[in-house]
């Protein structure tokens, strides 16, 4: 198959059947939303209320559809391998597309659907959960937000401009290097994950900075809800492993664009510099998106079991202990490069011993659910099916960190099984047990019971289908990242059984879907504004928020706040009185965010190209961008008394 | 509510009768890593069973603990079980659960450092025989072994002597890959400009599936390679076949076939002098000599 944007640049005429279909559906999908975007007149409203927005809410939910969309193109890339795959010798994908797909696949999936299903969850609850207005830092927020979608632009048009990175989401040099790898498709790959990463380390900085300093009177540390705890855990690991990713693609970009040699082979370059780099954030990162995971469970099954948390601390000092010894244990991922029986030793302990605080929150979960009286509704349904998940990948997680045994397992579609089952059992449960629990505080309804679990069991099943025969393929000898094999290795049954469940998934997710376009226009809507009967702040409140968040600041005494004063009927506590109102001191909108994500998006695609002048334009508005804001005084305004009260009248608070 | 139970108990039942049908029938020898076929695959497997043993004591419990408190305390009338929305600490239940884990992790990282340690070097030989040594360039997308005891050269593929000590050094003149013999043992990789020792020995005669297992690029899934482990008078004998019939590999060779593409097996009666050397070297070697393992076995 001709792939000549390999050679030479042939940017949009590939004579690739598969690129001009891809081509035509973004032309199409452009060419939709500008038609309902004119005709509706919707232009104005999405200027306002959305892209100059510096409302967490509004950014949350913004994070949450980039999400979303985010899963359904890295799954179709996933069924794509997979319809390969499902039998040997199969020509459906050539080796140049299908190496392309793995790559954005797993890059997309872990920077482009995790990471902002983790920050839409956190602007969605944590100044909610905390009894804050916004957070620390709204303009910042809005910036992050712009920085991750222009990112995200950046990495998905490589698949029709120039084609897609094709090194792995690894992208280990030097096979990522220009002299393996000649063409735009890798520069796209560093300048998105740049662009989105400094995204990502301002969010960090800005979390922290809320959680810290915005809590409501009297919520000490010790009575925070376990979801803002996981953040903080999260966030420290996000701004202290991200600049290592930072810097390990600058200077792989430096290489490929400069023509230096840090991590060439020739002219005394390390590659295997690199490669420690990219797993000192790597496996930080795998916590970076568990973590809020846990949070959501925690949050869930004590709400569904209408009980408190069992062992709040161990669950507050686990989570910590994970976040500090997740740095010791990224060259688990090389057990294999030689080094030597001391670190291999120290390395293989060190993944070993964080299994020991993982294994204490799950004892904790169940814990909770003793003597409690569970309810099966769609949140707690996705956490039961998570702890079976989470279980068997952690132990095969252990297997994995025997190093002795790695050697056997390293690269094998049994690593392949494992990870798939922390991050789709571990993290993508958790995000979907996350978006039926706060579906309704951030919109309004609630989502149909009988589509969900349709799509939980179309889910659950599929998973296991497409994935446990992965941990066999495995002892069999299959290599991961093969885009086709032989026939006569006996992998061919196990191969097809798990495409179909890989489609069983793809079905989930349309049911998820459909039940979310269902709801809708016929779902529940949520009247009191604490339709789970709740525990934490965020459900005193009504659904959704204004945008003000809380008229009054409450005052804080206990851990499960809202549940306690259910328990004592002095809910009316929360309720604001019109004497305690004050003007309220709000951010203003900006359209600065947004044109600083134009601008690095400009620059990021001038890099790839190597058009140093679009590259510099984008740098220079970047910094004009910086400077005019920097002159700015008028960034706030308050909302009037009046108003506030005329608002929470209207919302019968009153 | 009721089908959803039982539909997730015959799930569990059906996995657990997957798990089992797969050690039973392991048997079968395409279950490459539950047939090994030399000591250093056969430890990393007693090494995984120990490993599965002790994982085993922690999961079962847990799911099948699962189970019942889901269905005990279920939010269903009349449910008559204890509700305590209050019980949150308990010191015995929380020093049962940090403390199963922690003995878990003590045996299991004892038995991680042996094996590590042994591994390092060479398996017990079968036969009295000396350790013989192999040197594995990867190629773009082919693999070259060269014998320095012989000085011949294959491609593709490898015969060893049966119950002797092989002495891999593995480097790459191409991307890293890693070099895998599954019934043999464990993988490591070969990287441009360095020379990592991979111990190997097959104690019985046989074919042997070998592939990389890093990914190289374009060719990547096309990287098979096989090990041939024969006894000791029928390697000699190859060896003597290879040395009178096969073309000696050239300067000129040796270029060719680090052009990127794929090729059959091809044989060779000798190569260029220290031609292994100077990859390293060439590679990246000549900075970074901290990181050859191997560094005294090379010159010849
Ligand atoms: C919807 C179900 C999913 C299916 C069917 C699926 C399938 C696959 C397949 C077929 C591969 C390539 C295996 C190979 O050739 O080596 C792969 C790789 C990968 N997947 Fe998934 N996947 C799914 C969901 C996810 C999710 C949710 C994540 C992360 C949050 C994820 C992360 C990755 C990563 C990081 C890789 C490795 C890419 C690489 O080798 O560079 N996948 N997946
Ligand atoms: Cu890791």
């Amino acid at each position: 198959m001709p792939i000549s944007h390999l050679s030479h640049w042939g940017l949009l005429v590939t004579g690739d059947p598969l690129l001009y279909g891809a081509d035509a559906s973004i032309i199409l999908a452009s060419v939709g939303i500008v038609f309902v975007l004119t005709y509706f007149k919707k232009w104005k409203w999405l200027w306002r209320e959305w892209l100059t927005t510096v409302d967490h809410k509004r950014i949350g939910i913004m994070y949450l559809i980039a999400a979303v969309l985010m899963l359904f193109r890295a799954g179709t890339d996933a069924l794509m391998m997979r319809t390969q795959l499902a039998l040997p010798n199969q020509h459906f994908l050539g080796p140049e597309h299908y190496d392309q797909i793995f790559t954005t696949h797993g890059t997309i999936m872990i920077f482009f659907m995790a990471m902002p299903f983790i920050f839409a969850l956190m602007n969605i609850a944590v100044p909610l959960q905390i009894g804050a207005r916004d957070v620390a830092f709204p303009y910042l927020n809005a910036i992050s937000f712009w920085l991750f979608f222009f990112g995200a632009m950046l990495l998905n048009l490589s698949f029709v401009i120039g084609g897609s990175p094709d090194a792995g989401w690894t992208s280990y040099a030097p096979l990522a290097g220009l002299h393996f790898d000649p063409g735009p498709g890798e520069n796209f790959y560093l300048l998105s994950l740049q662009i989105t990463g400094i995204g990502s380390i301002a969010t960090g900085i800005n979390f922290l900075a809320t959680i810290f300093k915005m809590r409501a009177p009297g919520m000490t540390l010790m009575k925070m809800p376990l979801f803002t705890w996981s953040i903080v855990a999260t966030n420290i690991l996000i701004i202290f492993a991200f600049p290592a990713l930072a810097v390990a693609l600058a200077l792989l970009l430096i290489d490929r664009i400069a023509g230096a040699h840090f991590f060439t082979i020739h002219a005394g370059g390390l590659p295997m510099m690199y490669i420690n780099m990219f797993w000192i954030w790597g496996h930080p990162e795998v916590y970076i998106v568990l973590l809020p995971a846990f949070g959501v469970f925690s949050e869930v099954v004590a709400t569904f079991s209408r009980k408190t948390i069992f062992g709040y601390k161990a669950m507050v000092s686990s989570m910590l202990v994970i976040s500090v010894v997740s740095y010791f244990v990224w060259a688990h991922h090389f057990f294999t490069m030689g080094g030597g029986v001391s670190v291999n030793s120290f390395f293989a302990v060190a993944s070993m011993l964080i299994g020991i605080p993982t294994g204490v929150k799950v004892f904790n979960w169940m814990f909770t659910m003793y003597r409690g009286r569970i309810r099966m509704k769609m949140p707690m349904l996705w956490t039961i099916a998570f702890i079976p998940c989470f279980v068997l990948g952690g132990a095969s997680g252990m297997m994995l960190a025997v190093a002795p045994v790695d050697y056997q397992f390293h690269n094998s579609y049994f690593l392949v099984a494992h990870f798939h089952e922390m991050l789709i059992g571990g993290v993508v449960f958790g995000m979907f047990a996350a978006l039926y629990y706060w579906w309704p505080k951030v919109f309004g309804f609630i989502l149909d019971e009988k589509w969900g679990r349709w799509a939980f069991w179309f889910w659950n099943i599929g998973f296991y289908v497409c994935f446990e025969p992965q941990y066999a393929l495995g002892l069999m000898g299959m290599q991961r990242r093969m885009y086709t094999y032989p026939s006569g290795m006996g992998w061919t049954a196990l191969n097809f059984i798990s495409t179909i469940g890989a489609f069983l998934m793809g079905i989930g997710f349309l049911v998820m879907a459909g039940g979310i376009v269902y709801s809708i226009f016929k779902g529940e809507r949520d009247l009191t504004g604490d339709p789970w009967d709740g525990r934490t702040l965020e459900w005193s409140l009504p659904s959704p928020a204004p945008h003000y968040n809380f008229a009054v600041i409450p005052t804080i005494t206990d851990r499960d706040q809202w549940w306690t004063l259910k328990e004592q009927g002095k809910q009316d506590t929360l309720r604001p009185r019109p004497e305690d109102i004050q003007p309220i001191h709000m951010p203003k909108n900006s359209a600065k965010p947004f044109l600083i994500g134009v601008a690095f998006f400009a620059a990021g695609f001038g890099f790839v190209f190597n058009w140093y002048v679009l590259a510099a334009a984008g740098l220079f508005c970047i910094v004009i961008l910086l400077l005019v804001r920097s002159f700015e005084y008028h960034s706030d305004y308050h909302i009037p008394v009046d108003e506030v009260v005329h608002t929470e009248t209207a919302l019968g608070r009153l | 509510m009721k089908a959803g139970k039982v539909r997730r108990r015959t799930l569990t039942y059906a996995g657990l009768g997957a798990a089992v049908a797969i050690f039973l029938t392991g048997c079968g020898t395409q279950f490459q890593l539950l047939n090994p076929a030399g000591p250093v695959a056969r430890t990393e497997l007693n090494l995984f069973d120990i490993s599965i043993v002790l994982i085993l004591i922690v999961i079962v419990p847990v799911i099948g603990l699962l189970l019942y408190i889901v269905y005990r305390y279920r939010d269903i009338p009349g449910n008559t079980a204890p509700y305590d929305p209050h019980f949150s600490d308990n010191r015995v239940l929380e020093f049962i659960w940090w403390g199963i884990p922690i003995i878990i992790v003590a045996i299991l990282g004892v038995v991680t450092v042996r094996t590590t340690i042994s591994l390092a070097q060479p398996p017990g030989s079968t036969s009295n025989a000396s350790p013989m040594t192999i040197e594995v360039t990867s190629l773009d997308w082919k693999w070259l072994f060269q014998y320095p005891g012989h000085k011949l050269a294959t491609v593709n593929y490898a015969e060893i002597p049966v119950g002797v000590p092989v002495q891999f050094i593995l480097t790459s003149n191409a991307p890293m890959n890693s070099f895998w013999v599954p019934r043999l043992g464990g993988q490591e990789y070969t990287m441009p400009g360095m020379a990592l020792r991979l111990w190997l020995q097959a104690n019985q005669p046989g074919d042997y599936y070998g592939h990389g297992a890093n990914f190289t690029g374009r060719g990547f899934a096309h990287t098979t390679f096989h090990v041939i482990a024969v006894p000791m008078a029928k390697y000699d004998q190859w060896v003597k076949h290879v040395k009178t019939t096969a073309p000696a590999l050239t300067l000129t060779g040796y270029k060719n076939l680090a052009i990127p593409n794929v090729v059959g097996e091809l044989t060779y009666s000798s190569y260029p002098a220290n031609s292994f050397y100077n990859t390293v070297m060439n590679d990246g070697g000549r900075f970074m000599p901290s990181t050859m393992q191997v560094e005294t076995s090379l010159h010849h």
